[in-house]
């Protein structure tokens, strides 16, 4: 049955039965007994001096139970993980629309509602910035007064070779400035948890996050507690994909628990409040140039990206700085100008979200290389042949590839794909009114942390006394199915029935710091993690088998499913027995991993850089409806390499769920503002792919082997996103003969685009 | 103000004290503890909040608690039998259609709602039938195969692959 030693491996996944019958309970779940609403007062405008906020209405609102502003937060009330500027109430400015000067709590949902309204507040409206390109200029007004480069969040630089001189030896130079919109996470569960101080004091939150420990550190700081007073509970989340990789609920609901005498707090943003409030992909304008030989090797890569924060540093700095780093795409440059500018504006809350600035430079990088090809001459996949990177070579940053870099196979699998070769005759059979193309995008994507980060997860795997087998994640599950992972990799090496077995999701009372869901890391990391601690187990349980079957050497025994058996013969102890033996404290085996890195990139540039990633090519054939301008997706190949599959099911899983939301990112997500006001406020104005925009998509999987990763597995979780939009936009360029420079390529851009071409049509 | 409402849930009678204007999905979820039946929204625009309104697929976040009254709910809790999931349910769990899992009680709602309309429907059908529950997480191939599955189930097929 293990002949392939895959078996525990395979299979649905463990939580799929929990969620299809409703009984999974999610952080918005919870109705904790006797409990209260909070909610906050959103400001509503862009940038102002907070003058002062009048709770007095609120206050005496029937059912209101406390309104708290700033006086009433002990801690530095300042949320941050780099740079701890951004106020859990404001104190002072105002930044953006969706900061919350006051926090109601009240005894029920409609009482909030009619309190918040309640609440007013003086202001002295401050001039806006919302440009991140004329942010950086002269005379512009300053968000963070102390910030001593102006609106510049951070800058990151990487100069390689002799790009000018380079460029001046091209055959063939192309430029171009593209733009990427700001994207909604848009999870179907909107931000949501609750909190109480239980009996000993300690402040607990049941958060849907995927930081359970930064949380901790940072509520106790912001609310001023003793971090061991802090506990939080990560249950499963209903989707995040980065908009939950921080605080959103955590220190307001914390705040309104201080407050509530030991009753538990509960808070749940709907819709617009999320909208308003929560990170959104940064936006994106990038100047892009490429020069190559005439038989097309890429000499040289100029760039400068500008990326938009909005008011708070969280991640954006580190953001931009993946896109810098992947600004040249996968491809051997050796001579580049990449230059990054993170800003802060009055714009929404920039944030994290699946790709992590990647799907930004990507966009730019394979639209500027198909830009070549055409200039070149040649077909733009070769082109990309041409170029890949390979073990050995340096990546656009210098950086040695020395891990498994399955690009240039994934390239050759596009090429010889039939909706590739095929495309032509495809094209010419284009209905009336339609016009047909086929567009390519590739993409690299780093695992982990960089260099700077150390990129560790501990696991703890248990033998309980009743003989099963239960596995603490560190990690939480944001619906990427990395706790059912734990068990499946814990049962392979224990060779147990996952099934059988239980995992605990994060909780900082029980589990281990391991990092954040995040970086494409968490199978990866914390499944090497999960391997080293089930090993650890497997000799212990193995010990104590041998004294309960009396033999000596532990080589003679094998773990089968529930008992330890002796080799060869039907002699077996039951699990429970052997459990029976062991010191509760010797039962609990930990394991612990670090993602490799290099400490000589730390000169390359800010934090350092990575030196595992995965590589995928990509294309989208679409139809572009030239009377309604509505492009459709008709077909959609992913091949990707991240490494050995360990679940099929949930491997393509990844690969869907990323093309869908790159497909959404392409064609219509963008979240509009103007002025720093939010002119999108709800999924009826933020249009989100249905079921009749993603095409059947055909993922093919390059298995290269990653000796570092768990069973050979590389990162799945976010690799593949940024193909979407250069696929895509190749694809209108090869169907129109004109290119969109700024994506989504709404049917509006599109029409404008025709018209421009005069008598083309 | 508040008025007594009668409705059969998953099978049995029931009987809430609530204000009548107050939303189906609150009294689901609150008064009644089912909080298999989702927000997404609040506006009827995700789906995810969908239950069965005499065998009809219905949005509980714009529905009224009065607009329960002598009404057969069958909700996500109430969709499988003794213990048993429902074929649809048993579909997306094989086919792979379940992720974060936060729209899944809606879609497969949806999926029984539809299935019922249109027994053997295309793949075409069932994106159709299905668009107005949006996923994040899957893209929505999955979910389809689960849907395309459950109905050779539910017509008699065997296993539908």
């Amino acid at each position: 049955m293990r002949e392939d030693g895959r078996h525990f491996l395979q299979g649905p996944r463990l939580d799929a039965f929990s969620k299809v019958t409703g009984r999974e309970r999610y952080a918005a779940d919870e109705y904790p007994g006797e409990f209260l609403w909070a909610g906050a007062k959103r400001a509503f405008v862009p940038h102002a001096r907070l003058l002062a906020v009048h709770t007095d209405r609120a206050a005496a609102h029937p059912g209101v139970v406390r309104v708290l502003t700033s006086l009433d937060i002990a801690g530095s009330n300042r949320l941050g993980i780099v740079r701890n500027h951004q106020p859990v109430l404001v104190d002072e400015t105002i930044r953006h629309a969706g900061d919350a000067v006051a926090l109601v709590v009240a005894e029920s949902r409609e009482t909030l509602r009619e309190a918040l309204e309640l609440v007013t507040f003086d202001h002295e409206p401050l001039p806006g910035v919302f440009d991140p390109e004329q942010a950086l200029k002269e005379g512009v007004p300053r968000i963070h007064g102390d910030n001593e480069e102006g609106n510049l969040m951070r800058a990151v630089r990487v100069r390689r070779g002799d790009p000018d001189g380079a460029f001046r030896g091209c055959d063939v130079v192309v430029e171009g400035v593209f733009e990427t919109p700001r994207q909604e996470h848009a999870c179907l569960e909107t931000e949501a948890g609750w909190a109480r101080v239980d009996e000993a004091g300690v402040l607990v939150v049941v958060a849907s996050t995927q930081t359970p420990y930064r949380d901790r550190k940072e509520i106790a700081a912001a609310l001023g507690l003793d971090v061991n007073r802090v506990r939080v509970i990560a249950p499963y989340l209903g989707g995040a994909f980065g908009g939950k990789d921080g605080i959103t609920v955590q220190c307001l609901v914390g705040l309104a628990a201080l407050s509530a005498g030991g009753v538990s707090v509960k808070m749940w943003w709907d819709r617009r409040e999320s909208f308003l409030a929560s990170m959104k992909r940064l936006p994106a304008r990038m100047h892009y140039r490429l020069g190559a030989k005439k038989d097309g090797t890429f000499e040289a890569l100029s760039c400068r990206l500008y990326y938009d924060a909005g008011p708070y540093a969280g991640l954006a700095g580190e953001i931009m700085a993946m896109g810098v780093e992947h600004a040249g795409s996968a491809y051997r440059i050796p001579n580049v100008n990449i230059e990054g500018y993170c800003v802060y504006t009055n714009n929404a809350l920039g944030g994290p979200f699946r790709g992590f600035g990647v799907p930004q430079s990507t966009a730019g990088m394979e639209q500027v290389v198909d830009m070549a090809a055409e200039k070149l001459g040649m077909d733009p996949l070769e082109l990309r042949r041409v170029n890949a990177l390979g073990t050995g070579d340096r990546n656009c940053v210098g950086v040695e590839l020395k891990y498994s870099t399955g690009f240039s196979e994934c390239v050759d699998r596009l090429a010889d794909h039939p909706l590739w070769k095929e495309r032509e005759a495809w094209k010419a059979s284009a209905p009336p009114w339609k016009k047909r193309g086929c567009g390519v995008g590739c993409m690299a994507h780093a695992i982990g942390y960089p260099a700077l980060i150390p990129d560790e997860a501990n696991a703890r795997v248990e033998l309980t006394e009743s003989g099963t087998i239960r596995v603490y994640s560190g990690v939480s599950d944001m619906g990427q199915g990395n706790a059912g992972t734990y068990l499946r990799i814990a049962g392979e090496i224990l060779n147990q029935d996952p099934a059988t077995m239980e995992v605990i999701q994060p909780d900082t009372d029980h589990g281990l710091p391991s990092g954040t869901s995040s970086a494409s890391r968490t199978t990866y990391t914390f499944g090497n993690a999960v391997i080293r601690a089930a090993r650890s187990l497997k000799e212990v349980i193995l010990r104590s088998g041998a004294r309960c079957l009396e033999v000596e050497d532990i080589d003679s025994l094998e773990l089968v499913p529930g008992a330890v058996r002796i080799k060869g013969s039907g002699r077996k102890a039951a699990l429970r027995d052997v459990a029976a033996l062991i010191d509760a404290v010797d039962r609990s085996c930990k394991g612990y991993f670090r993602t490799p890195y290099d400490e000589s990139t730390l000169g390359i540039m800010y934090l350092g850089a990575h030196v595992l990633f995965s590589f995928g090519a990509h294309l989208a054939r679409i139809e572009v409806d030239t009377l309604t301008g509505r492009i459709d997706v008709v077909d959609y190949v992913a091949v990707t390499d991240a490494g050995r599959v360990l679940n099929r099911a949930q491997y393509d899983q990844q690969v869907q769920g990323s093309i869908a939301q790159g497909i959404g990112y392409a064609l219509m997500e963008d979240y509009v503002m103007k002025d720093g006001r939010h002119e999108t406020g709800d999924l009826a104005t933020y249009i989100i792919p249905t079921s009749l925009d993603v095409p059947d998509m055909v993922s093919i999987a390059v298995e290269t082997d990653e000796t570092t990763g768990p069973f050979g597995m590389k990162g799945i979780g976010e690799v593949v996103i940024s193909g979407c939009v250069p696929a895509i936009a190749n694809a209108f360029h090869d169907a129109c003969g004109v290119r969109i420079t700024r994506v989504p390529l709404t049917p509006e851009r599109v029409l404008s685009a025709l018209a421009g071409q005069g008598g083309k049509e | 103000m508040k008025r007594k409402i009668s409705f059969t849930l998953n099978g049995s009678p029931v009987v809430v004290e609530t204000d009548a204007a107050r939303r189906a999905v609150d009294v689901l979820r609150e008064d009644l503890g089912l909080t298999g039946t989702k927000e997404g929204c609040g506006s009827g625009e995700c789906g995810a909040c969908s239950i069965l309104v005499d065998d009809v697929v219905k949005l509980s976040c714009i529905m009224t608690a009065a607009q329960l009254e002598g009404r057969r709910i069958v909700t996500i809790e109430g969709v499988g039998q003794d213990g048993e999931l429902h074929p649809v349910q048993r579909s997306f769990v094989e086919r792979g259609a379940i992720q974060c899992g936060f729209c899944t009680p809606g879609m497969v709602i949806a999926a029984v709602g539809f299935l019922k309309e249109n027994p053997d429907p295309t793949r075409e059908e069932i994106r159709a039938g299905l668009s107005g529950n949006i996923c994040r997480c899957t893209g929505y191939e999955k979910i389809i195969d689960a849907v395309e599955d459950a109905a050779a189930k539910l017509r008699g097929g065997g296993s539908g692959g």
